[in-house]
Protein backbone atom coordinates (compact mmCIF):
# COMPACT_ATOMS: atom_id res chain seq x y z
CA UNK A 1 0.00 0.00 0.00
CA UNK A 2 1.24 3.32 -0.53
CA UNK A 3 0.66 6.35 1.58
CA UNK A 4 1.43 10.16 1.20
CA UNK A 5 2.79 12.28 4.15
CA UNK A 6 2.64 15.78 3.68
CA UNK A 7 5.84 17.79 5.99
CA UNK A 8 8.77 16.12 6.86
CA UNK A 9 9.08 17.30 10.21
CA UNK A 10 8.98 15.76 13.45
CA UNK A 11 4.97 14.40 13.38
CA UNK A 12 5.72 13.53 9.26
CA UNK A 13 8.37 11.46 10.02
CA UNK A 14 7.14 9.94 13.29
CA UNK A 15 3.80 8.94 11.17
CA UNK A 16 6.04 7.47 8.49
CA UNK A 17 7.83 5.14 10.96
CA UNK A 18 4.97 3.98 12.14
CA UNK A 19 3.07 3.15 8.53
CA UNK A 20 6.80 0.81 8.01
CA UNK A 21 5.96 -0.96 11.05
CA UNK A 22 3.42 -3.11 8.66
CA UNK A 23 4.90 -4.56 5.65
CA UNK A 24 4.32 -3.72 2.44
CA UNK A 25 3.71 0.18 3.43
CA UNK A 26 5.99 2.62 0.56
CA UNK A 27 5.65 5.80 1.85
CA UNK A 28 6.04 9.22 -0.42
CA UNK A 29 6.51 11.75 2.00
CA UNK A 30 6.33 15.34 0.66
CA UNK A 31 8.08 18.95 1.50
CA UNK A 32 7.44 22.58 0.74
CA UNK A 33 11.49 22.83 1.80
CA UNK A 34 14.03 21.44 0.07
CA UNK A 35 15.27 19.69 3.03
CA UNK A 36 13.99 17.27 5.85
CA UNK A 37 13.06 17.79 9.15
CA UNK A 38 10.67 20.59 9.65
CA UNK A 39 10.71 22.71 12.88
CA UNK A 40 13.56 20.84 13.80
CA UNK A 41 15.82 22.55 11.36
CA UNK A 42 14.38 25.83 11.00
CA UNK A 43 12.51 26.32 14.62
CA UNK A 44 13.82 24.77 17.36
CA UNK A 45 16.74 27.43 18.04
CA UNK A 46 20.04 27.32 16.49
CA UNK A 47 21.93 26.79 20.50
CA UNK A 48 19.55 23.57 21.42
CA UNK A 49 22.05 21.17 20.05
CA UNK A 50 21.01 17.93 21.96
CA UNK A 51 17.57 18.74 20.71
CA UNK A 52 18.63 18.98 17.57
CA UNK A 53 20.61 15.74 17.22
CA UNK A 54 17.06 14.36 16.83
CA UNK A 55 17.31 14.73 13.11
CA UNK A 56 19.75 11.38 13.58
CA UNK A 57 16.44 9.29 14.30
CA UNK A 58 14.37 10.77 12.07
CA UNK A 59 17.11 10.43 8.96
CA UNK A 60 16.85 6.95 9.80
CA UNK A 61 13.22 6.82 9.16
CA UNK A 62 13.31 8.81 5.82
CA UNK A 63 16.69 7.02 4.54
CA UNK A 64 14.47 3.57 4.33
CA UNK A 65 14.09 2.24 0.63
CA UNK A 66 10.82 2.28 1.63
CA UNK A 67 10.27 5.73 1.86
CA UNK A 68 10.21 8.85 -1.42
CA UNK A 69 11.23 11.91 0.06
CA UNK A 70 9.75 15.08 -2.35
CA UNK A 71 11.49 18.13 -0.93
CA UNK A 72 10.44 21.61 -2.61
CA UNK A 73 7.26 20.35 -3.33
CA UNK A 74 4.11 22.32 -1.79
CA UNK A 75 0.69 20.74 -1.29
CA UNK A 76 -1.57 22.92 -3.10
CA UNK A 77 0.55 24.63 -4.95
CA UNK A 78 2.70 21.88 -7.03
CA UNK A 79 0.14 19.44 -6.34
CA UNK A 80 -3.63 19.29 -5.08
CA UNK A 81 -4.87 17.01 -2.22
CA UNK A 82 -7.62 15.59 -4.52
CA UNK A 83 -4.59 14.63 -6.56
CA UNK A 84 -2.74 13.53 -3.77
CA UNK A 85 -5.71 11.16 -2.34
CA UNK A 86 -6.24 9.91 -5.55
CA UNK A 87 -2.77 8.79 -6.50
CA UNK A 88 -1.99 7.34 -2.62
CA UNK A 89 -4.15 4.64 -0.79
CA UNK A 90 -3.83 7.49 2.08
CA UNK A 91 -2.88 10.41 2.84
CA UNK A 92 -1.38 12.02 6.36
CA UNK A 93 -1.37 15.84 6.78
CA UNK A 94 1.55 16.76 8.87
CA UNK A 95 2.31 20.69 8.04
CA UNK A 96 1.90 21.83 11.51
CA UNK A 97 1.48 25.56 12.55
CA UNK A 98 3.51 28.33 10.57
CA UNK A 99 1.76 31.58 10.92
CA UNK A 100 2.07 33.70 13.81
CA UNK A 101 -1.14 35.12 16.16
CA UNK A 102 -1.14 38.63 16.02
CA UNK A 103 -1.59 40.72 18.68
CA UNK A 104 -4.13 43.44 16.92
CA UNK A 105 -2.89 46.32 18.11
CA UNK A 106 -1.76 50.05 16.31
CA UNK A 107 1.91 50.34 15.00
CA UNK A 108 2.18 45.98 14.78
CA UNK A 109 3.20 45.99 11.05
CA UNK A 110 6.08 48.96 11.95
CA UNK A 111 9.44 48.20 10.48
CA UNK A 112 11.47 46.51 13.14
CA UNK A 113 8.25 44.47 14.51
CA UNK A 114 8.83 40.96 13.65
CA UNK A 115 6.85 37.86 14.16
CA UNK A 116 8.37 34.50 15.95
CA UNK A 117 7.24 32.98 12.66
CA UNK A 118 9.38 35.56 10.81
CA UNK A 119 12.54 35.73 13.13
CA UNK A 120 12.71 31.96 14.00
CA UNK A 121 13.03 30.43 10.76
CA UNK A 122 15.60 33.77 9.51
CA UNK A 123 18.03 33.27 12.66
CA UNK A 124 17.71 29.52 11.88
CA UNK A 125 19.10 30.29 8.39
CA UNK A 126 15.54 29.43 6.13
CA UNK A 127 16.51 30.25 2.73
CA UNK A 128 13.34 31.81 1.15
CA UNK A 129 12.33 34.72 4.42
CA UNK A 130 13.10 38.19 3.04
CA UNK A 131 13.52 38.86 6.75
CA UNK A 132 16.25 40.85 8.31
CA UNK A 133 17.02 41.45 11.98
CA UNK A 134 17.76 45.03 12.78
CA UNK A 135 16.66 47.21 16.17
CA UNK A 136 17.53 50.84 16.64
CA UNK A 137 18.72 50.64 20.21
CA UNK A 138 20.27 47.69 22.63
CA UNK A 139 17.23 47.50 24.08
CA UNK A 140 14.23 45.11 22.83
CA UNK A 141 10.63 43.93 23.63
CA UNK A 142 9.65 40.37 23.28
CA UNK A 143 6.22 39.62 23.87
CA UNK A 144 4.69 36.11 24.61
CA UNK A 145 4.79 33.46 27.76
CA UNK A 146 6.15 30.18 26.10
CA UNK A 147 9.37 28.80 25.15
CA UNK A 148 9.63 30.40 21.73
CA UNK A 149 9.67 33.68 23.23
CA UNK A 150 12.49 32.52 25.68
CA UNK A 151 14.24 31.47 22.46
CA UNK A 152 14.23 34.83 20.98
CA UNK A 153 15.10 36.31 23.90
CA UNK A 154 17.89 33.94 24.64
CA UNK A 155 18.93 34.08 20.79
CA UNK A 156 19.15 38.31 20.78
CA UNK A 157 20.44 38.72 23.91
CA UNK A 158 24.09 35.80 22.92
CA UNK A 159 24.31 37.64 20.06
CA UNK A 160 26.40 36.12 17.13
CA UNK A 161 29.03 35.54 19.22
CA UNK A 162 27.40 33.39 22.06
CA UNK A 163 26.58 31.26 18.73
CA UNK A 164 29.71 30.46 17.57
CA UNK A 165 29.31 26.81 18.16
CA UNK A 166 26.37 26.28 16.20
CA UNK A 167 24.97 25.81 12.83
CA UNK A 168 24.39 29.45 12.82
CA UNK A 169 24.93 31.66 9.40
CA UNK A 170 28.04 33.71 9.85
CA UNK A 171 25.30 36.23 7.96
CA UNK A 172 22.89 35.56 10.91
CA UNK A 173 25.53 36.33 12.99
CA UNK A 174 27.22 39.32 11.53
CA UNK A 175 23.76 40.65 11.82
CA UNK A 176 23.03 39.99 15.11
CA UNK A 177 26.18 41.05 16.18
CA UNK A 178 26.12 44.83 14.16
CA UNK A 179 23.84 46.20 17.27
CA UNK A 180 24.36 43.65 19.80
CA UNK A 181 20.91 43.67 22.45
CA UNK A 182 21.88 44.24 25.90
CA UNK A 183 18.31 44.18 26.93
CA UNK A 184 15.50 42.16 26.12
CA UNK A 185 12.03 43.41 28.22
CA UNK A 186 9.93 40.26 28.18
CA UNK A 187 6.25 41.04 28.45
CA UNK A 188 3.84 39.17 29.49
CA UNK A 189 0.28 38.88 29.61
CA UNK A 190 -0.88 36.79 32.83
CA UNK A 191 1.02 36.65 36.23
CA UNK A 192 3.81 33.83 37.31
CA UNK A 193 1.15 30.67 38.10
CA UNK A 194 -0.13 31.25 34.04
CA UNK A 195 3.14 31.16 32.27
CA UNK A 196 4.02 28.37 29.60
CA UNK A 197 7.98 28.60 30.13
CA UNK A 198 9.53 24.79 30.16
CA UNK A 199 11.78 24.89 34.04
CA UNK A 200 14.70 23.51 31.72
CA UNK A 201 14.94 26.76 29.90
CA UNK A 202 14.38 28.95 32.55
CA UNK A 203 17.34 27.23 34.04
CA UNK A 204 19.42 28.14 30.85
CA UNK A 205 19.48 31.54 31.64
CA UNK A 206 21.25 30.84 34.93
CA UNK A 207 23.87 29.94 32.81
CA UNK A 208 24.53 33.50 30.40
CA UNK A 209 25.84 36.67 31.95
CA UNK A 210 22.83 38.35 31.90
CA UNK A 211 20.48 39.33 34.99
CA UNK A 212 17.15 38.60 35.03
CA UNK A 213 15.32 40.91 36.85
CA UNK A 214 11.64 40.62 38.25
CA UNK A 215 9.55 43.14 40.41
CA UNK A 216 8.95 40.68 43.52
CA UNK A 217 5.96 42.40 43.71
CA UNK A 218 4.54 41.04 40.33
CA UNK A 219 5.02 37.70 41.66
CA UNK A 220 1.41 38.32 44.00
CA UNK A 221 0.33 34.71 44.11
CA UNK A 222 -3.74 34.58 44.08
CA UNK A 223 -5.15 31.34 45.64
CA UNK A 224 -5.83 30.00 42.19
CA UNK A 225 -2.39 30.33 41.49
CA UNK A 226 -1.38 28.28 44.85
CA UNK A 227 -3.92 25.56 44.03
CA UNK A 228 -2.19 25.39 40.26
CA UNK A 229 1.65 24.99 42.08
CA UNK A 230 0.11 22.30 44.36
CA UNK A 231 -1.63 20.13 41.62
CA UNK A 232 1.50 20.52 39.04
CA UNK A 233 4.77 20.34 40.07
CA UNK A 234 5.64 22.69 36.59
CA UNK A 235 3.88 25.64 37.95
CA UNK A 236 5.96 25.17 41.40
CA UNK A 237 9.00 25.05 39.44
CA UNK A 238 8.50 27.64 37.61
CA UNK A 239 7.06 30.02 40.24
CA UNK A 240 10.52 28.40 42.46
CA UNK A 241 12.65 29.86 40.18
CA UNK A 242 11.25 33.60 39.28
CA UNK A 243 10.90 33.87 42.97
CA UNK A 244 14.67 33.10 43.42
CA UNK A 245 15.20 35.26 39.98
CA UNK A 246 13.45 38.31 41.78
CA UNK A 247 15.23 37.63 45.65
CA UNK A 248 18.54 37.96 44.12
CA UNK A 249 18.27 40.83 41.75
CA UNK A 250 21.01 42.33 39.67
CA UNK A 251 24.70 40.91 39.96
CA UNK A 252 26.14 43.39 37.21
CA UNK A 253 25.93 40.93 34.64
CA UNK A 254 27.19 41.99 30.69
CA UNK A 255 23.31 41.89 29.64
CA UNK A 256 19.78 41.59 31.12
CA UNK A 257 16.45 40.55 31.14
CA UNK A 258 13.45 42.37 31.92
CA UNK A 259 10.25 40.05 32.88
CA UNK A 260 7.03 42.07 33.46
CA UNK A 261 4.04 40.64 34.21
CA UNK A 262 0.36 41.24 34.13
CA UNK A 263 1.46 43.58 30.90
CA UNK A 264 -0.54 43.84 27.47
CA UNK A 265 1.02 45.73 24.64
CA UNK A 266 -1.62 48.37 23.23
CA UNK A 267 0.42 49.86 20.55
CA UNK A 268 4.21 49.93 19.19
CA UNK A 269 5.17 53.28 18.24
CA UNK A 270 7.83 55.17 16.48
CA UNK A 271 8.52 57.11 13.56
CA UNK A 272 9.74 55.16 9.99
CA UNK A 273 10.35 51.92 12.71
CA UNK A 274 10.13 51.47 16.35
CA UNK A 275 10.58 53.64 19.28
CA UNK A 276 8.32 52.38 22.20
CA UNK A 277 5.53 49.84 23.25
CA UNK A 278 2.95 51.04 25.74
CA UNK A 279 1.82 48.63 27.69
CA UNK A 280 -1.09 48.31 29.99
CA UNK A 281 -0.79 47.09 33.65
CA UNK A 282 -3.73 44.60 34.03
CA UNK A 283 -4.15 45.05 37.42
CA UNK A 284 -4.39 48.62 37.49
CA UNK A 285 -5.24 49.80 34.25
CA UNK A 286 -2.30 52.14 34.09
CA UNK A 287 -0.67 52.52 31.04
CA UNK A 288 3.31 52.52 30.30
CA UNK A 289 5.84 52.91 27.99
CA UNK A 290 9.06 51.54 27.32
CA UNK A 291 11.47 52.73 25.05
CA UNK A 292 12.86 50.05 22.60
CA UNK A 293 14.34 49.47 19.37
CA UNK A 294 12.19 46.89 18.01
CA UNK A 295 9.06 44.59 18.96
CA UNK A 296 9.08 40.39 18.47
CA UNK A 297 5.69 38.58 19.06
CA UNK A 298 6.11 35.16 20.24
CA UNK A 299 2.37 34.65 21.34
CA UNK A 300 1.72 31.04 19.43
CA UNK A 301 1.07 29.95 15.63
CA UNK A 302 -2.19 29.63 13.72
CA UNK A 303 -2.06 26.42 11.60
CA UNK A 304 -3.27 26.89 8.00
CA UNK A 305 -5.51 23.93 7.36
CA UNK A 306 -5.62 22.70 3.43
CA UNK A 307 -8.48 24.82 1.49
CA UNK A 308 -11.89 22.54 1.72
CA UNK A 309 -11.27 20.65 4.87
CA UNK A 310 -13.43 21.18 7.48
CA UNK A 311 -11.85 23.38 10.28
CA UNK A 312 -12.45 23.90 13.87
CA UNK A 313 -10.69 26.42 15.63
CA UNK A 314 -8.44 26.79 12.87
CA UNK A 315 -7.78 23.36 13.21
CA UNK A 316 -8.84 20.90 10.95
CA UNK A 317 -11.64 18.44 12.49
CA UNK A 318 -10.86 14.82 12.54
CA UNK A 319 -12.00 12.25 15.11
CA UNK A 320 -8.44 10.47 16.77
CA UNK A 321 -6.63 11.75 13.80
CA UNK A 322 -9.30 10.50 11.16
CA UNK A 323 -10.56 13.44 9.12
CA UNK A 324 -11.82 11.21 6.88
CA UNK A 325 -11.10 7.33 5.30
CA UNK A 326 -7.81 7.93 3.83
CA UNK A 327 -7.05 11.46 5.27
CA UNK A 328 -5.70 11.81 8.19
CA UNK A 329 -4.08 14.51 9.82
CA UNK A 330 -0.84 14.60 12.90
CA UNK A 331 0.94 16.93 14.99
CA UNK A 332 0.31 20.93 15.26
CA UNK A 333 -1.98 20.53 12.30
CA UNK A 334 -3.91 18.05 14.57
CA UNK A 335 -3.25 19.47 17.85
CA UNK A 336 -2.64 23.28 17.60
CA UNK A 337 0.82 24.01 18.17
CA UNK A 338 1.31 22.87 21.86
CA UNK A 339 3.78 20.34 23.18
CA UNK A 340 7.54 18.88 22.66
CA UNK A 341 9.10 17.13 19.99
CA UNK A 342 8.23 13.93 21.95
CA UNK A 343 4.59 14.69 22.46
CA UNK A 344 4.26 14.52 18.35
CA UNK A 345 4.86 10.75 18.42
CA UNK A 346 2.34 9.31 20.70
CA UNK A 347 0.39 12.16 18.09
CA UNK A 348 1.19 10.60 15.02
CA UNK A 349 1.17 6.92 16.20
CA UNK A 350 -2.20 7.54 17.15
CA UNK A 351 -3.39 8.74 13.42
CA UNK A 352 -1.65 5.95 12.10
CA UNK A 353 -3.70 3.60 14.25
CA UNK A 354 -6.85 5.12 13.14
CA UNK A 355 -5.53 4.39 9.57
CA UNK A 356 -4.66 0.73 10.04
CA UNK A 357 -8.54 1.08 11.90
CA UNK A 358 -9.56 1.72 8.16
CA UNK A 359 -7.67 -0.55 6.31
CA UNK A 360 -8.71 -3.32 8.48
CA UNK A 361 -12.41 -2.27 8.10
CA UNK A 362 -11.99 -1.98 4.12
CA UNK A 363 -12.64 1.65 4.70
CA UNK A 364 -9.82 1.76 2.14
CA UNK A 365 -9.04 0.38 -0.89
CA UNK A 366 -5.38 -0.02 -1.41
CA UNK A 367 -3.79 -0.75 -4.54
CA UNK A 368 -2.78 3.37 -5.88
CA UNK A 369 0.55 3.77 -7.63
CA UNK A 370 1.52 6.67 -5.83
CA UNK A 371 2.24 10.21 -6.73
CA UNK A 372 6.42 10.19 -7.50
CA UNK A 373 5.85 10.15 -11.21
CA UNK A 374 3.57 13.12 -11.05
CA UNK A 375 5.79 14.51 -8.96
CA UNK A 376 8.87 13.84 -11.29
CA UNK A 377 7.30 14.72 -14.34
CA UNK A 378 5.79 18.21 -13.08
CA UNK A 379 9.08 19.28 -10.84
CA UNK A 380 12.14 17.67 -12.23
CA UNK A 381 14.15 20.05 -9.61
CA UNK A 382 12.36 18.28 -6.70
CA UNK A 383 14.86 17.16 -3.90
CA UNK A 384 15.18 13.25 -3.19
CA UNK A 385 16.76 11.57 -0.58
CA UNK A 386 20.20 11.23 -2.43
CA UNK A 387 20.04 15.51 -3.49
CA UNK A 388 19.35 15.93 0.49
CA UNK A 389 22.27 13.71 1.52
CA UNK A 390 24.37 16.15 -0.98
CA UNK A 391 23.05 19.58 0.69
CA UNK A 392 23.76 17.56 4.05
CA UNK A 393 27.62 16.80 3.08
CA UNK A 394 28.25 20.59 1.93
CA UNK A 395 26.36 22.05 5.10
CA UNK A 396 29.05 19.46 7.18
CA UNK A 397 32.14 20.61 5.00
CA UNK A 398 31.23 23.88 5.44
CA UNK A 399 30.83 23.70 8.71
CA UNK A 400 34.12 21.76 8.75
CA UNK A 401 36.35 25.42 7.47
CA UNK A 402 35.54 26.83 10.79
CA UNK A 403 35.50 23.99 13.19
CA UNK A 404 32.16 23.78 13.62
CA UNK A 405 29.80 20.69 13.48
CA UNK A 406 27.44 22.05 10.42
CA UNK A 407 26.86 25.33 8.89
CA UNK A 408 23.62 25.92 7.29
CA UNK A 409 23.57 26.61 3.67
CA UNK A 410 20.63 30.26 3.00
CA UNK A 411 20.96 30.53 -0.29
CA UNK A 412 17.90 29.25 -1.88
CA UNK A 413 19.65 28.98 -5.43
CA UNK A 414 22.43 26.54 -4.14
CA UNK A 415 20.15 24.80 -1.80
CA UNK A 416 18.01 24.01 -5.38
CA UNK A 417 21.44 23.56 -7.25
CA UNK A 418 22.68 20.71 -4.81
CA UNK A 419 19.21 19.47 -4.25
CA UNK A 420 18.49 18.39 -7.53
CA UNK A 421 19.41 15.28 -9.65
CA UNK A 422 17.72 16.58 -12.52
CA UNK A 423 19.93 19.62 -12.52
CA UNK A 424 23.56 18.34 -11.60
CA UNK A 425 23.05 15.59 -14.84
CA UNK A 426 22.56 18.26 -16.83
CA UNK A 427 24.82 20.19 -15.57
CA UNK A 428 27.63 17.31 -15.72
CA UNK A 429 26.53 16.91 -19.43
CA UNK B 1 21.55 18.01 31.15
CA UNK B 2 19.37 15.23 31.16
CA UNK B 3 16.09 13.55 32.24
CA UNK B 4 15.97 11.08 34.74
CA UNK B 5 14.15 8.14 36.12
CA UNK B 6 14.05 8.11 39.89
CA UNK B 7 12.64 5.67 42.74
CA UNK B 8 8.97 6.19 41.88
CA UNK B 9 8.78 3.80 38.97
CA UNK B 10 10.09 1.03 40.87
CA UNK B 11 7.85 -2.21 40.81
CA UNK B 12 5.80 0.57 38.69
CA UNK B 13 7.26 0.42 35.23
CA UNK B 14 4.25 1.92 33.68
CA UNK B 15 5.55 2.85 30.26
CA UNK B 16 3.70 5.72 29.38
CA UNK B 17 7.01 7.45 28.58
CA UNK B 18 8.42 4.32 26.59
CA UNK B 19 5.29 5.62 23.76
CA UNK B 20 6.39 9.48 24.17
CA UNK B 21 9.90 9.09 23.46
CA UNK B 22 10.98 10.12 20.77
CA UNK B 23 14.80 8.86 19.93
CA UNK B 24 13.66 5.33 22.13
CA UNK B 25 16.02 6.46 24.65
CA UNK B 26 14.28 4.89 27.71
CA UNK B 27 14.80 0.90 28.13
CA UNK B 28 13.09 -1.51 30.69
CA UNK B 29 15.74 -2.79 33.46
CA UNK B 30 13.91 -5.58 35.72
CA UNK B 31 12.29 -3.45 38.69
CA UNK B 32 12.36 0.19 37.07
CA UNK B 33 12.77 2.44 33.52
CA UNK B 34 16.28 3.84 32.99
CA UNK B 35 17.15 6.97 30.60
CA UNK B 36 19.73 6.65 28.78
CA UNK B 37 21.62 10.18 28.85
CA UNK B 38 23.86 9.77 25.85
CA UNK B 39 20.97 9.03 23.63
CA UNK B 40 18.38 11.59 25.10
CA UNK B 41 17.61 15.01 23.38
CA UNK B 42 15.98 16.72 26.53
CA UNK B 43 12.87 17.25 24.82
CA UNK B 44 10.93 16.16 28.08
CA UNK B 45 8.10 14.80 26.63
CA UNK B 46 8.29 11.96 29.20
CA UNK B 47 8.76 13.77 32.29
CA UNK B 48 4.27 15.03 32.48
CA UNK B 49 3.31 11.46 31.46
CA UNK B 50 4.56 9.77 34.17
CA UNK B 51 1.58 8.84 36.31
CA UNK B 52 4.31 8.22 39.28
CA UNK B 53 6.27 11.47 38.79
CA UNK B 54 9.27 9.57 38.76
CA UNK B 55 10.67 11.58 35.83
CA UNK B 56 12.69 15.01 36.40
CA UNK B 57 15.24 16.61 34.86
CA UNK B 58 18.41 16.14 36.58
CA UNK B 59 19.03 19.94 37.73
CA UNK B 60 15.30 19.82 39.23
CA UNK B 61 15.65 16.58 41.42
CA UNK B 62 15.39 16.93 45.03
CA UNK B 63 18.31 16.08 47.01
CA UNK B 64 17.06 12.52 47.98
CA UNK B 65 17.07 11.65 44.02
CA UNK B 66 20.18 12.69 42.97
CA UNK B 67 21.80 9.29 43.41
CA UNK B 68 19.50 8.21 40.51
CA UNK B 69 21.52 10.54 37.94
CA UNK B 70 24.48 7.83 38.54
CA UNK B 71 21.71 4.68 38.73
CA UNK B 72 20.82 5.67 35.55
CA UNK B 73 23.76 6.00 33.73
CA UNK B 74 24.80 3.16 35.84
CA UNK B 75 21.95 0.88 34.17
CA UNK B 76 23.60 1.73 30.61
CA UNK B 77 27.32 1.26 31.39
CA UNK B 78 26.39 -2.29 32.59
CA UNK B 79 24.98 -3.58 29.47
CA UNK B 80 21.06 -2.76 29.52
CA UNK B 81 19.95 -5.70 31.04
CA UNK B 82 19.86 -5.91 34.95
CA UNK B 83 19.16 -3.24 37.56
CA UNK B 84 22.33 -1.51 39.13
CA UNK B 85 22.68 -2.80 42.60
CA UNK B 86 21.15 0.09 44.58
CA UNK B 87 17.95 -1.12 42.78
CA UNK B 88 17.81 -4.21 43.06
CA UNK B 89 18.38 -4.03 46.66
CA UNK B 90 15.00 -1.63 47.55
CA UNK B 91 12.63 -3.61 49.28
CA UNK B 92 9.15 -4.72 47.71
CA UNK B 93 6.46 -3.42 48.68
CA UNK B 94 4.23 -6.27 50.06
CA UNK B 95 0.48 -6.36 49.33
Amino acid sequence: MRVAVVGAGPSGVFATAELLTRPGVEVDVLDRSHTPFGLVRYGVAPDHLKIKTVSTALSRVLADERVRFHGGVELGRDISLDELRRLSDAVVLATGARDSRRLGIPGEDRPRSFTAADLVPWYNGHPLDGVRWSTASPSVAVVGAGNVALDVSRILLKGGAGLANTDLPDSVAAVLDARPVTDVHLVIRRGVGDVRFSPAELLEFDHLDVDVLVDPAELDLGPADRARATDDRLVAQRIAMFTRWAEAGPVGAGRRLHVHFHRSPTEIRGGDGVEAIRLRDNRSGRIEELSVGAVVTAIGYHAAAPAGLPTTGGLVRHDAGRVAPGLYVAGWLKRGPSGVIGTNKACAVESVRALWADVDSAAITVGAGGPADLVRSRLPEAVDWTGWTRIDAAEIALGATTGRARTKITNHAELARLGAAAVLAEEAR
Amino acid sequence: MTYVITAGCIDVMDRSCLEQCPVDCIKPGERMLYIDAEVCIDCGACEPVCPQEAIAMDAMLPEELRSYIGTNAAFFASGASTDPPEVAATPRHLG
